[in-house]
């Protein structure tokens, strides 16, 4: 055991499980005392999705060093097909727990399948043209989910792709109407999934990183050449770790479509892409841990700087900046420790005076 | 007769694309950046202008010569506040920086101007030209965004082949290193490249309002990137590339609004972006560069 | 002796066997390997058999096409003329890992290393094709995870001390001396479990004791893991002591093979490094 908690990698990962253990027992206490704000609580679903989406994320960007902006494109896969799954079983599941189970696990299935269909195409390319083609992908999803019709009526299931409105029998109902999206939606996430799906999350990309896999995955990030020339298959390891990635953001997507009645195609766009990728950048390149705190604090500050109203989203951009700048910048460092010197020195000597008069 | 009139509106969308993917592609080539704020600065020169012409009464060339020097202080305070000291960093620091400027520069404008659309008043005043006995229109916007393409085009490759500044721009961006010991001086060079780029993209926010009339806010953001798409597409880096690729987005765009459906006109365009990079990873003008073991 | 060295010996310019391996088969057979970078021949006629357990230099001036040879041999470039066989399998048209899994390993000049992860690590990503742990059991940590990781970290740790980096094992590769680094680069190289390693300038930018070092270790590796090492070098100490047998290129094209006392003294290789001498032609 001792030697277990030796090795830093292992430590590093329990520390990991455990912050976020403890901030589900802490929040889901104060939840069941009914000391939370209304707001707070519609926040915990999103905030375990969007934890989810960052950690997974990171295992491409941060791991794997690929760089994708279209992240929110199999997040949208995973909430509408989820919530088509869940509807369609609403008569075969009873159980509200296992029916969210099933359209995770579907939502997440079909994200990494298209994963592994468009990674065959697309992992041909490397760097900002990766990102590129990523960002294409997560536009035309979002473009094609926006003009997809789902619906069920007396004749069964209809499914189209249509600019007009797909007609449905007499007592029909739309799960995904086109341009409106999916309507009608069944509440069925819940905090404790959300803490389930964090921790399978953390699982798998955890014992992922930490294997002969991830290894070969670092290696390729690393040096790619080197990694080939030591008969590592280069393109099947990217795509496992696109694959993974992909799947983890559809179920993280399903579980986020379930926590709101109706949602559109619109919200997973570009934006939320590229929201999913500050996280990451934030939290540190391949930091797991880091992903985690920075998606809860980077959700929640936007929410909680509400009061600001118009000013809200420029402090978030300035305040984005400042931390980049402060980061990564050589420069900016060398400054912040000078004045960071300074005014550990002024603490020092104010603190010190006031001591004096104290004691005077 | 139908489709040769696409075409020409497909022509005119497609140059106003050519010029903002110009700014791309030359921040691109010189600071190895994806400088996602360049839509938005599109959308501040298109604002400056519209301030310009309905406040102050202005003639146009005096909007435009204002969007563009307003854009072009823009280009350059952006580029030494949140890029420059982030040289050197990894890219996708700098990636994140420059989304954080597009979220300032849009959400500014919302302050300013909020994010109500305003109708822009085309800068163009001359008449259209009707041919084949009104099968055939061609209007002022049309001539106009192809003749200032054209011209930036022609006036770009003139300047980074023939003049010093020029010269110095395209050895930063074939080798940064190099290009120092040789006495140039990159950071200037660098500023340089993102006041061109800037000006250029003013041009383009007020030739891009002249054409689909309504301001707000997020006018940039799609323009943005489907310009950046373009630049991608013609092969980053790369002028006649950016060239090419603007005009055929803008083609494609037109025909897939026209002939398949305007509500999947993103997923044509980005779907042809993903086929033509499969058959040529480096765009359709740009160079592959072999790794050297 | 079978019909393969039969088929060697009757083309006795091509060969470089020492004697004790001509009745075996060669782990790398070259012939006529050329390439062409758009119309500018870089390699051209290049013929070479390298025996079982057999340390072979390659020599020449700098941008004589060394590291090329290199990058042909590896599957880094694909040829414009000729084949490669490592074991008796062509390595035409395979991807740069598949031809290392035939057996062929190597360093580089410009070292390559992963530079963010430990000097263990580094390590077991060359062994990455001899751990037998599939995906599921790395995700379910099942025993056969733990159990294959102890392994290759005894494998590991066993290499490094061979190579005397058993001290560095938690060290991030990226921050080793220079020397270190390129040692490291042989450890993982033998880590792939080869039966020929390709060493690119090994000696580069190492002091005169650390090369002797080298040398030793060079040899012990022949000795120890019974492979044939092939190795681009500047260092004539090192050439001439090491190699059994030496090709010399100029200009992409062989102009010496032999021994090293051979090579010494051939006028062509002379001629090469030293230039024409005024009036003497």
């Amino acid at each position: 055991m001792k030697k277990i908690l030796n090795n830093k990698n292992t430590r590093t990962n329990l520390i990991t499980y455990l912050v976020v253990i403890v901030a589900f027992v802490i929040m889901q206490t104060l939840y069941s005392l009914d000391m939370l704000s209304n707001s707070m609580k519609g926040y915990l679903v999103p905030i375990c999705a969007y934890v989810s989406l960052a950690v997974s994320l990171n295992l491409l960007v941060g791991v794997c060093g690929e760089l994708s902006l279209g992240h929110a494109g199999f997040m949208g896969i995973g909430a509408f097909s989820g919530v088509v799954i869940a509807a369609l079983l609403k008569d075969v599941i009873a159980s509200d727990v296992l029916r969210l189970l099933c359209a995770m696990v579907f939502g997440g299935l079909l994200a990494g399948a298209l994963g592994f269909l468009i990674g065959i195409p697309v992992l041909r390319l490397r760097g900002d043209y990766l990102a590129i083609v990523t960002l294409a992908f997560g536009e035309i999803v979002k473009n094609l989910v926006g003009n997809l019709y789902v619906g069920i009526d007396s004749d069964g299931f209809h499914m189209a792709i249509s600019t007009s409105r797909m007609e449905l029998l007499e007592g029909g109902t739309y799960l995904i109407a086109g341009p409106k999206g999916a309507t009608g939606v069944e509440k069925l996430a819940s905090f404790p999934m959300g803490f389930v799906l964090v921790l399978l999350t953390l699982f798998v990309v955890l014992n992922l990183i930490n294997s002969k896999e991830g290894r070969a995955i670092k290696a390729v990030r690393d040096n790619r050449i080197a990694a080939e020339s030591v008969g590592i298959n280069v393109t099947a390891f990217r795509m496992k770790a696109f694959v993974v990635s992909a799947f983890l953001a559809g179920m993280a997507g399903a579980l986020f479509g379930m926590n709101y009645s109706s949602f559109t195609a619109s919200k997973f766009n570009f934006n939320t892409s590229i929201n999913i990728l500050v996280f990451v950048v934030l939290g540190g390149m391949g930091n797991i841990l880091g992903s985690v705190i920075s998606a809860t604090a980077l959700y929640v500050l936007p929410e909680a700087m509400r009061g600001l109203e118009d000013f809200r989203m420029l402090l978030y951009a300035v305040v984005l900046i400042l931390v980049m700048l402060f980061t990564w910048s050589p420069k900016v460092k060398e400054k912040t420790e000078v004045v960071s010197e300074w005014v550990k020195g002024l603490f020092y000597k104010l603190t010190g005076k006031k001591e004096v008069g104290v004691n005077e | 007769m139908q489709i040769i009139q696409y075409l020409i509106n497909g022509i005119s969308i497609g140059a106003v694309y050519a010029i903002i993917a110009l700014g791309y592609t030359m921040v691109y080539g010189i600071a190895k950046m994806l400088n996602f704020a360049h839509g938005d600065v599109i959308m501040v020169g298109a604002y400056i202008s519209f301030c310009v012409t309905n406040y102050l009464g202005a003639p146009a060339w005096v909007a435009l010569i204002a969007a563009m020097a307003v854009c072009t202080v823009l280009g350059i305070v952006i580029e030494g506040l949140a890029y420059k000291p982030l040289r050197g960093t990894p890219s996708l620091a700098v990636l994140i920086t420059a989304i954080g400027v597009s979220y300032f520069l849009q959400n500014a404008a919302q302050l300013i101007w909020s994010s109500s659309p305003k109708s822009f008043t085309s800068i163009v005043t001359m008449k259209p030209i009707s041919l084949l006995d009104g099968q055939l229109v061609i209007t002022g916007e049309v001539l106009v965004t192809v003749a200032v393409s054209a011209l930036v085009m022609v006036g770009l490759t003139l300047f980074t082949g023939k003049t010093r500044t020029g010269k110095a721009m395209r050895a930063v961006s074939e080798d940064r290193d190099a290009a120092q010991l040789m006495g140039i001086n990159v950071n200037r060079t660098i500023s340089t490249t993102f006041a061109i780029g800037s000006a250029l993209a003013a041009v383009a926010g007020v030739l891009l309002c002249s054409t689909v009339p309504t301001l707000q806010p997020t006018t940039g953001s799609m323009p943005g990137i489907r310009a950046f798409t373009a630049a991608v597409l013609g092969g980053i880096g790369s002028i006649p590339g950016a060239m090419l690729g603007g005009i055929l987005i803008g083609i494609i765009e037109t025909f897939a609004k026209a002939y398949i459906s305007t509500q999947l006109s993103d997923a044509v365009v980005f779907s042809v972006l993903i086929i033509i990079l499969l058959v040529k990873p480096a765009g359709l003008l740009g160079k592959q560069v072999q790794e050297k073991v | 002796m079978n019909e393969y060295s039969r088929k060697i010996l009757k083309v006795p310019t091509y060969t470089l066997l020492r004697e004790q391996d001509i009745s075996k088969q060669p782990v790398l057979d070259v012939r006529n390997l050329g390439i062409d970078f758009g119309g500018l021949t870089a390699v051209d006629s290049f013929n070479i058999t390298i025996g079982p357990t057999e340390i072979s230099g390659l020599i020449g001036p700098n941008g004589a096409g060394k590291t090329t040879i290199f990058n042909l041999l590896t599957g880094v470039y694909q040829p414009t003329r000729g084949s490669v066989l490592i074991n008796g399998i062509d390595i035409k048209g395979m991807p740069i890992h598949k031809v290392n899994r035939l057996g062929i390993a190597r360093t580089f000049q410009n070292i390559r290393l992963f530079t963010d992860m430990t000097v263990l690590d580094n390590v077991k990503v060359g062994m990455h094709n001899s751990i037998h742990c599939s995906f599921a059991d790395s995700m379910l940590r099942l025993p056969a995870y733990f159990k294959s990781e102890k392994m290759s970290n005894e494998k590991a740790m066993e290499l490094l001390s061979f190579m005397g980096l058993a001290d560095e094992a938690d060290v991030k590769a990226g921050s080793l001396p220079y020397g270190i680094q390129r040692r490291l680069e042989i450890v993982r190289a033998l880590a792939t479990n080869p039966s020929i390693i390709l060493l690119d300038e090994p000696a580069a930018g190492m002091n005169p004791s650390e090369t002797a070092e080298l040398m030793n270790q060079i040899r012990r590796i022949r000795d120890t893991f019974h492979i044939a090492i092939f190795l681009i070098e500047h260092d004539m100490n090192l050439v001439m002591n090491v190699c059994e047998a030496i090709a010399v290129v100029n200009y992409g094209r062989i102009i010496a093979k032999g021994t090293p006392e051979e090579i010494r003294q051939d006028p062509a290789v002379i001629e090469a490094y030293l230039g024409r001498e005024e009036g003497k032609a």
